[in-house]
């Protein structure tokens, strides 16, 4: 695997004194799908603006492609398709030339099949002769994106993409982030919809008040985190939870009819076979059992909310 | 050199023009048209000729360079102002770009935009009255000199305007006022001595007087002084926009 974007404590403290980054260190890798979870204001779009430009970052280095952004920013910045989060669509123009004009302002010859290409591939060509301003939401963000992928990016970065977008265009997108992907395209996404990041990111980063607070393969950053629950159904319910088992971390539910379980699957023990050993010595009979994982939701939230730690 | 970048530029803002070809051609057109009809058929009967010049004819060149310098600075400065606007401004700041092709990008359209202008100007007023060009190379660079320099500064009042408030009233209230005091429908040898020397300061005079020597070999000021003054003016805008590249100042946070 070699490094794509490489960040080197990177900073940006606004005019107003806020410190939106406060140093951060990333290393993404060609091909791969990045996912950076965040709440609002924490970063996601400061991070993704310094990389490509559009901020002058207070500190540190972030390189390219090899490129470093400051030094060498012509050979950087032709690396790099941007999809922002706001809808920024000069409205009298149509769809075919504002595409075109994005391939041309990257120095890119004019290539017709490409975007014929493109706008076909996003259900954009029957609408290249519209004005944008005659377009939906979600077909302007379309536009969006064809205007990020019209000089053929190696990294895309989507701030955002499916924020307030109907679940065809969101299915789309991820159709289109596949096809990128299999092109070798490495795509940077933020988002707050952690069903999409669970849904397509290789890996997940966490940014939470200009710090990122950690950045994990998805599967192993769920293994780590994930707590399981364990259903344990009643035969008949129970009104308190016997003495025998209060050294379970269990409670009750459906009004005793049902008793629940949370234990980590990283520990050595899970204590489901005592457990219900001691379920039996207490005399309750088994309905059902059922387990379930935590979401990466649930995660997000713990790890928000202690700081990584 | 992005000339692709820089042409790609060019082409979105004459694209916007044409767009709304009847604002951008027919409305100068027809408020010169009006000009001709006031000043030299109404009032310009009465007036006889200015140094040898009919009165009607002895206006061109001044209508010409008011518009041209309306037409310079509102092109460009509306040119970049909408991106910034609307948020567009991203793309063109992301691009592998840089900021002096930008400006030739919007400049160039600008400045394209308010030749076209004068030329179409020019031609109306072969309807009108009858000119002649003495100095036609002259003629045109001093058209492109002033379109280019007054695009520029067009350039820096839409980065520096925050609202549409400030985009119009620079124009109005600046350009203006220079243009119509800087001798564009008379000469300043016609004012009494004070008000001609004061008349010096104004750098509007020098590129009218320079317009007009190209179309009647007679100019209020030397020749030379009219072009050091547009070159020196030009230099300056160059500076502006070089510092405001430089320092981000209201393009970038």
């Amino acid at each position: 695997m070699t490094a794509i974007v490489e960040v080197e404590h990177l900073k940006k403290t606004y005019d107003s004194g806020f410190e939106a980054l406060k140093g951060i260190d990333l290393t993404i890798e060609q091909g791969e799908i990045l996912a950076l979870l965040g709440p609002n204001g924490a970063g996601k779009t400061t991070l993704i603006s310094a990389v490509c430009g559009i901020t002058a970052p207070t500190d540190g280095k972030v390189r390219v492609g090899g490129h470093d952004i400051q030094d060498d920013w012509r050979a950087a910045r032709k690396l790099i398709g941007l999809v922002p989060q706001e809808i920024n669509l000069e409205p009298f123009e149509l769809v075919m030339n504002t595409v075109r004009f994005s391939r041309g302002l990257f120095g890119r010859p004019r290539n017709d099949a490409l975007i014929e290409k493109i706008l076909r591939d996003l259900s954009l060509w029957d609408k290249k002769d519209s004005r944008i301003n005659a377009l939906s939401g979600g077909m302007k963000r379309r536009v969006l994106i064809a205007k990020a992928l019209s000089h053929e990016p190696r990294v895309l970065f989507l701030d955002e993409p499916t924020a307030g977008v109907d679940v065809e265009l969101r299915r789309d997108m991820w159709r289109i982030v596949e096809t990128l992907r299999a092109d070798g395209v490495t795509i940077i996404l933020t988002t707050h919809y952690i069903e999409e990041a669970e849904a397509i990111a290789d890996r997940i980063g966490i940014i939470s008040g200009g710090q990122l607070l950690l950045v994990e393969e998805k599967a192993a950053l769920m293994k780590r985190l994930a707590k399981k629950e364990l259903r344990i159904d009643l035969q008949s319910p129970v009104d308190h939870i016997p003495e025998t088992l209060s050294a379970f971390d269990l409670r009750r539910a459906d009004d005793g009819r049902a008793l629940i379980y949370t234990y980590d699957t990283t520990g050595e023990r899970t204590g489901i076979t005592r457990l219900l050993g001691a379920v039996q010595a207490a005399g309750l009979t088994l309905a059902d059992i059922r387990t379930s994982q935590s979401s990466l939701e649930e995660i997000f939230v713990d790890i928000v909310k202690d700081g990584g730690k | 050199m992005n000339w692709t970048g820089i042409f790609a530029i060019w082409r979105f803002e004459m694209a916007r023009f044409f767009r709304s070809i009847i604002q951008s051609v027919v409305s100068p057109v027809v408020s010169t048209s009006l000009y001709f009809v006031v000043f030299g058929a109404a009032i310009g009967s009465r007036i006889q000729e200015v140094e040898g010049v009919p009165y009607g004819a002895f206006i061109v060149p001044g209508l010409i360079m008011l518009t041209v310098l309306q037409q310079s600075i509102q092109n460009a400065a509306f040119g970049i102002y909408f991106p910034k606007f609307i948020g567009t401004i991203f793309e063109v700041l992301s691009a592998p770009i840089s900021a002096f092709e930008i400006v030739m990008g919007y400049v160039g359209a600008a400045a394209a935009k308010a030749i076209l202008i004068g030329l179409i100007i020019l031609l109306t007023s072969f309807f009108f009255v009858d000119v002649r060009i003495a100095h036609p190379f002259w003629m045109l660079a001093f058209l492109v000199m002033t379109a280019v320099s007054f695009s520029l500064l067009g350039f820096i009042l839409g980065i520096w305007a925050k609202s549409f408030e400030q985009l119009n009233i620079v124009p109005l209230l600046v350009v203006t006022p220079l243009v119509f005091l800087g001798g564009s429908f008379y000469s300043v040898s016609m004012l009494p001595p004070f008000w001609e020397a004061v008349s010096h300061f104004n750098p509007v005079l020098y590129l009218v007087s320079g317009f007009r020597w190209s179309f009647f070999g007679m100019a209020d000021v030397p020749i030379g002084a009219s072009l050091a003054a547009i070159l020196i003016f030009t230099c300056a805008c160059l500076a502006i926009v070089w510092w405001i590249f430089r320092t981000g100042y209201r393009i970038k946070s």
